[in-house]
């Protein structure tokens, strides 16, 4: 059965967030008192062909590899990954 | 040795959009040969060129973040081999982003403190005048060149910064008119105030402010030419 890998990037807790202060600010001002922080992030899905000759690699991995290589920046982004 | 004899290769990608201004000062103002080098064409081996640039832009729409894309497009894989072999490579706004993002050049583009774009002349501090990119600029002196940004807020941790201090590979800063490098002359948040850096072997830079908009007195400032001038330099001295 094909597969797909749902990813989410977010920012490092440490990296300031611009876009979630904006947002967070406008919030405040439509009266969200009880919203503390926002942080904005990116949600990407994969969608997998079947594996007919069930040779290949395990999705995890490559989705994995695909997430640190290409859909985030390590450096600023950390991403989790679940598998449906 | 005639300027003409000087061939640049001036990468495009979709959403390029500096690139027909850098053509244009190097091929009419500077009297270089530049060509284009489309992002998909099977150049396998970029060394007929002297030096190549990543004009600015927003290259695949910024989509999933700023150069990511094209970062991981054909012709960069060559550029990689190219600067790799010691090619000459500037890389200007987007084209700084690319370098980035294609682990040419250390740390990352953040949004603008501001989190608007940044579009206005700015003046910069120059660190290092002995690279490729600043052999003819006076030492210590003070350039006017526009920027036109969204994301260059220039971050990297604590030790990628003294790396790059102890190579000298801070080769611009952003500062005030008498070269004071000031917060309020920070026109995006970036990180010490950065505006240029080098690779360690000092072949390799990307600044985020545009020297072609800034290379023709009617653009209000010929400080930008001096980079240029100094690739030419640094080529014909070579």
């Amino acid at each position: 059965m094909a597969k797909k890998a749902f990813i989410k990037v977010v920012l490092k807790e440490e990296v300031l967030d611009p876009q979630g202060k904006a947002v967070l600010s406008v919030l405040k001002s439509s009266g969200y008192g009880n919203v503390k922080d926002v942080r904005v992030g990116k949600y990407i899905e994969l969608d997998f062909n079947e594996d007919k000759s069930g040779k290949r690699r395990p999705l995890e991995e490559e989705a994995e590899e695909i997430s640190e290589k290409v859909l985030s920046n390590p450096l600023i982004e950390e991403f989790s990954i679940e598998i449906k | 040795m005639d300027n003409k004899k000087i061939k640049a290769g001036i990468t495009v990608f979709p959403g390029s959009n500096c690139d027909a201004d850098v053509y244009r000062v190097l091929n009419s103002v500077f009297g270089v040969n530049a060509s284009f080098i489309w992002h998909k064409d099977e150049i396998k081996d970029l060394k007929k060129y002297d030096f190549i640039v990543i004009p600015g832009g927003f290259s695949y729409g910024d989509y999933l973040r700023s150069g990511a894309l094209a970062a991981r497009s054909p012709v960069m894989e060559s550029v990689k081999d190219y600067a790799a072999k010691g090619g000459i490579t500037l890389g200007i706004c987007n084209g700084f982003q690319i370098l980035l993002e294609a682990g040419l050049l250390d740390g990352v583009m953040l949004a603008n403190r501001s989190l608007k774009f940044e579009c206005k002349d700015v003046y910069l501090k120059t660190l290092n005048t002995e690279t490729p990119f600043t052999c003819a600029v006076e030492k210590g002196a003070v350039l006017k060149m526009p920027i036109a940004h969204h994301d260059g807020n220039y971050f990297a941790t604590e030790s990628l910064i003294s790396g790059l201090d102890g190579k000298k590979s801070i080769i611009f800063k952003y500062c005030d008119e008498k070269g004071g490098i000031t917060a309020g002359s920070n026109p995006n948040g970036s990180i010490r105030n950065i505006a240029g850096i080098s690779n360690s072997a000092g072949n390799v830079m990307g600044l985020m402010p545009h020297p072609e908009r800034s290379s023709e007195k009617i653009l209000g400032s010929e400080d930008g030419g001096w980079i240029f001038k100094s690739i030419i330099k640094y080529i014909k001295e070579k």
